[in-house]
């Protein structure tokens, strides 16, 4: 067995609030090597927390604690300031849920992908342009040269998602963190941004955590899957597995979706054990 | 993202206010001012500023039991005028052998009558214009702009100067003066958080109720937008009150020999270098509720208008 | 019981001029609940808002029981036609208690017993007397759209139109939803259209439905259909297949597990 990728034991994210202390993150641990991950809980569970924590994005008042956390062996926890940002949108790398929000509306796409790649890499600007509109073409995008003068404004959702994934993996990351990467967009289109994601991270043997509320899609795309309820995971599983999920909290959310197979009325609905949270 | 919730229970009548689960109106409502008034007095420069502003109030109220003196009817002038501060006169005495400390307190009514008839006058107008000319919009909304522009185009003392010039000097006429020039500042802020808040779902609800333009407006628009004029107003409040106290020093303010501050200040500087306490003293008392009045509006925008608030 | 003939919705003029809804008709019988699915730009929402009035009728017509809507349209018009949104964080007045926002309706329309109906109203979605002084933030996302559903069905309409309903819910709180949905249809026989880009709810829900593409209809088909796979438009079958999760192609470099 390699050495993973990233390791993570007992992380727990806390937000010292004036009405309290609120756990989002309650001791979370799991292990990645070259794989995709996907996370999967309603809102509320932690899932977005735990991404966050892992690039040192959450945001304050948050606390992070953990007892291991690190990637290839470098501790995230006690490393300096400046290791993280060499580490962050370099090898490790996130793509956000909305693109209109993550993107800088006053830059052209070409040129934050160029910055991005020049942040992290001693490159001339022609090399660097040479390697942006490759990364363009990879994301296949139809006409490289006339999206990278555009502004983000003037590309539709799913290409700015895709410019997006181009200027995050421009950089050749060992791991992506994908939050919700698809749910602002139309189906057909995150179809094909999956496609696209799924293609480059196999190529490049890129580790990849997938966070989605969708257990369907985590379980198409992904190899495993983590179940998170409460701030902690409930269920760890293979994606092709999921059917045999053992929690009644995974399950509960397999069945209460509707589906076009079959027509069950009442649908089930999910009764949250306090237990579960515990 | 919230995980578990939060680790303290409150007892009591606390428990009451914070109730999850209302039990009527008023229970709602209380418990909605409680939390705010939580937050409020989280801040203490802003507790300060309140203490100032119920001080003046209770001052203005209690003005003929707590002066010591009359205002207006001055002592001996040959003894008493221009006497420094001392045990029989707390804060001095004036040209007139007035005592400053009752003829302050005294004036502390005029101050609270300009305060509240402005905001009472002005707010009202900036709130209305701002709302229909943000939630009706196309030509109604150009026109009331356009003449919010005016307004806001001329320097406040000057058209005060000019208004007081025409209909004569005289504290009424101040009030008046002063509200016309200041509501085009609420207009603006009204129209902006209409503007805002007019797309939203839960307007187009209403709508699809029947609900009439002026019950949305009312009902639904103003609500929303009456924090951060009140806000904007309690900030206003320091300038109205500095204006009032110019006109007044000016001459075109409350006339003699009403113990207006401003006219105060004015008389006093005859005498700024040898008898500086008949100027200072006033002076001091329109600062000390000038910043009450600042650090009150900056304590309720914390609380009302959180967006703002950095 | 609906009926919309060759609708068109234009917004703007000029270079700015979009026809949002081309030529859009289909009928609703009393009582049935007809789906309107499609992604964004579709045009489906908009078909909603031109129903009832928050969008322009640029053409076309629209009778609501026979009757075509006036612009503006007319308070019995309100009384007939509801609609529930997509965003419950949206759809309710952050300063107004539950008991305030069900009153509206009822004082605008006159009714009388407003307490006893709003008691009732929430009753009907599942929520006890306990929310009524609440406000909209002492609420979770799935009570606050049993609030807006409460809302839209305390003046008793009769037609229903829900915008996404459950497109900002949780999954296991959209059953939820989609039960109380299907319950109050069946118990106070409403008539729905509803909007979604959810192929499986609209199935779920509608007994038919109509695909919409860029502002036109692509085409009409039943729930029971699109169950089996039949009869379909291409745009359609993708649409399907896109709904069931991703699926790998086999023509691609498999992808190899290290570890």
């Amino acid at each position: 067995m390699m050495k993973p990728l990233l390791e993570v034991e007992d992380l727990r994210v806390r937000f010292h609030l004036r009405t309290g202390i609120v756990e989002a993150v309650r001791g979370v641990s799991f292990q990645l090597g070259r794989e995709r991950l996907g996370i999967v809980g309603e809102s509320g569970s932690g899932k977005s927390q735990t991404g966050r924590a892992i690039l040192g994005l959450t945001p304050p008042p948050g606390e992070v604690t953990a007892k291991r956390l690190a990637f290839d062996g470098i501790d995230l926890l006690t490393a300096s300031r400046r290791t993280l940002r060499t580490l962050r949108g370099g090898r490790v790398s996130m793509v956000m849920q909305d693109p209109k929000y993550s993107l800088n509306p006053v830059m052209t796409i070409g040129e934050q992908i160029i910055e991005a790649y020049q942040a992290h890499a001693k490159a001339s600007r022609a090399e660097a342009r040479d390697k942006a509109l490759a990364m363009l073409e990879a994301v296949k995008m139809r006409d490289p040269g006339r999206v990278f003068s555009l502004y983000p404004h003037e590309v539709s959702g799913g290409m700015g998602q895709r410019a997006m994934i181009a200027m995050m993996l421009v950089t050749d990351p060992d791991l992506l963190i994908a939050d919700e990467p698809t749910s602002a967009l139309d189906v057909t289109v995150s179809m094909e941004v999956l496609r696209i994601l799924d293609e480059l991270v196999a190529e490049r043997g890129m580790g990849l955590i997938f966070i989605s509320h969708d257990l369907k899609l985590v379980s198409s795309f992904c190899d495993r899957v983590l179940v998170m309820y409460a701030g902690r995971v409930v269920e760890e599983l293979e994606a092709r597995n999921l059917r045999e999920a053992k929690h009644p909290y995974t399950q509960g959310l397999m069945r209460c979706l509707p589906t076009l197979a079959d027509d069950i009325r009442p649908l089930p609905t999910l009764n949250r054990d306090p237990s579960w949270a515990l | 993202m919230a995980g578990s919730p939060a680790l303290s229970q409150p007892t009591g009548l606390r428990a009451w206010l914070l109730s999850p689960e209302p039990a009527s109106r008023w229970q709602a409502r209380l418990g909605r001012f409680y939390l705010g008034w939580r937050s409020f007095t989280r801040n203490p420069l802003a507790v300060i500023g309140l203490g100032i502003v119920v001080l003046l109030i209770v001052v203005a109220l209690l003005a003929d039991v707590l002066a010591p003196y009359s205002p207006v009817v001055g002592g001996d002038l040959r003894t008493q005028r221009l006497l420094p501060p001392s045990e029989t006169f707390w804060l001095g005495t004036d040209d007139q052998a007035r005592d400053i400390l009752s003829r302050i307190i005294h004036g502390s009514r005029i101050t609270l009558f300009v305060v509240v008839l402005v905001s009472i006058i002005a707010t009202p107008i900036g709130l209305l214009v701002g709302t229909i000319a943000g939630y009706l919009g196309g030509w109604v909304d150009t026109v009331l702009m356009r003449i919010t522009d005016i307004f806001l185009a001329f320097p406040r003392l000057v058209l005060a100067l000019a208004f007081v010039a025409a209909l004569g000097p005289g504290i009424e006429n101040a009030v008046i003066a002063i509200a016309i020039t200041s509501w085009p500042p609420y207009a603006r802020i009204a129209r902006a958080e209409t503007l805002m808040v007019r797309n939203t779902d839960f307007i187009a609800a209403v709508k699809l109720q029947g609900a009439s333009t002026p019950r949305i407006i009312f009902g639904h628009v103003i609500p929303l937008c009456l924090s951060s004029v009140i806000v904007r107003v309690t900030l206003d409040m320091a300038g109205i009150i500095l204006t009032a106290a110019g006109l007044g020093f000016l001459g075109l303010g409350a006339q003699p020999p009403s113990p207006e501050w401003g006219a105060m200040v004015a008389t006093g500087r005859n005498y700024l270098i040898d008898q500086w306490w008949v100027a200072a003293m006033p002076g001091l008392a329109i600062f000390v509720v000038s910043l009450g009045f600042n650090l009150l509006g900056d304590g309720l925008r914390d609380v009302l208008d959180p967006k703002a608030a950095k | 019981m609906l009926d919309i003939q060759n609708l068109k919705v234009v917004f703007g003029t000029g270079r700015l001029r979009v026809e949002a809804v081309k030529n859009v008709g289909f009928t609703v019988k009393q009582g049935e609940a007809y789906g309107l699915v499609g992604e964004s730009g579709s045009g489906k929402s908009t078909v909603l808002r031109a129903v009832c009035g928050l969008a322009p009728i640029t053409g076309g017509r629209v009778l609501v029981d026979g009757k075509e809507v006036t612009t503006p349209r007319s308070k019995d018009f309100y009384r007939t036609v509801q609609m529930v949104f997509q965003d419950p964080y949206a759809s309710l007045h952050p300063r107004h208690t539950v008991d305030r926002t069900l009153s509206e309706p009822l004082a605008i329309h006159g009714e009388k017993d407003a307490e006893a109906r709003i008691l009732q109203a929430l009753k009907e979605v599942g929520l006890g007397p306990s929310f009524r002084f609440r406000y909209p933030h002492q609420l979770s996302g799935g009570q606050r759209q049993r609030i807006a559903i409460a809302r839209a069905l305390i003046l008793r309409p009769k037609v229903l139109l829900l915008d996404e309903p459950t497109s900002a819910l949780d999954a296991s709180v959209q059953a939820e939803i989609l039960n109380l949905l299907d319950d109050l249809r069946r118990r106070m026989g409403l008539t729905y259209i509803l909007v979604s880009h959810d192929l499986a709810v609209v199935a779920h829900l509608c007994e038919r439905l109509l695909v919409m593409r860029h502002g036109e209809a692509v085409e009409e088909t039943a729930a029971d259909a699109l169950r089996s796979g039949k009869a379909m438009s291409e745009y359609t079958q993708s649409l399907i297949q896109a709904s069931q999760g991703f699926t790998r192609n086999p023509s691609q470099p498999t992808y190899a597990k290290v570890g």
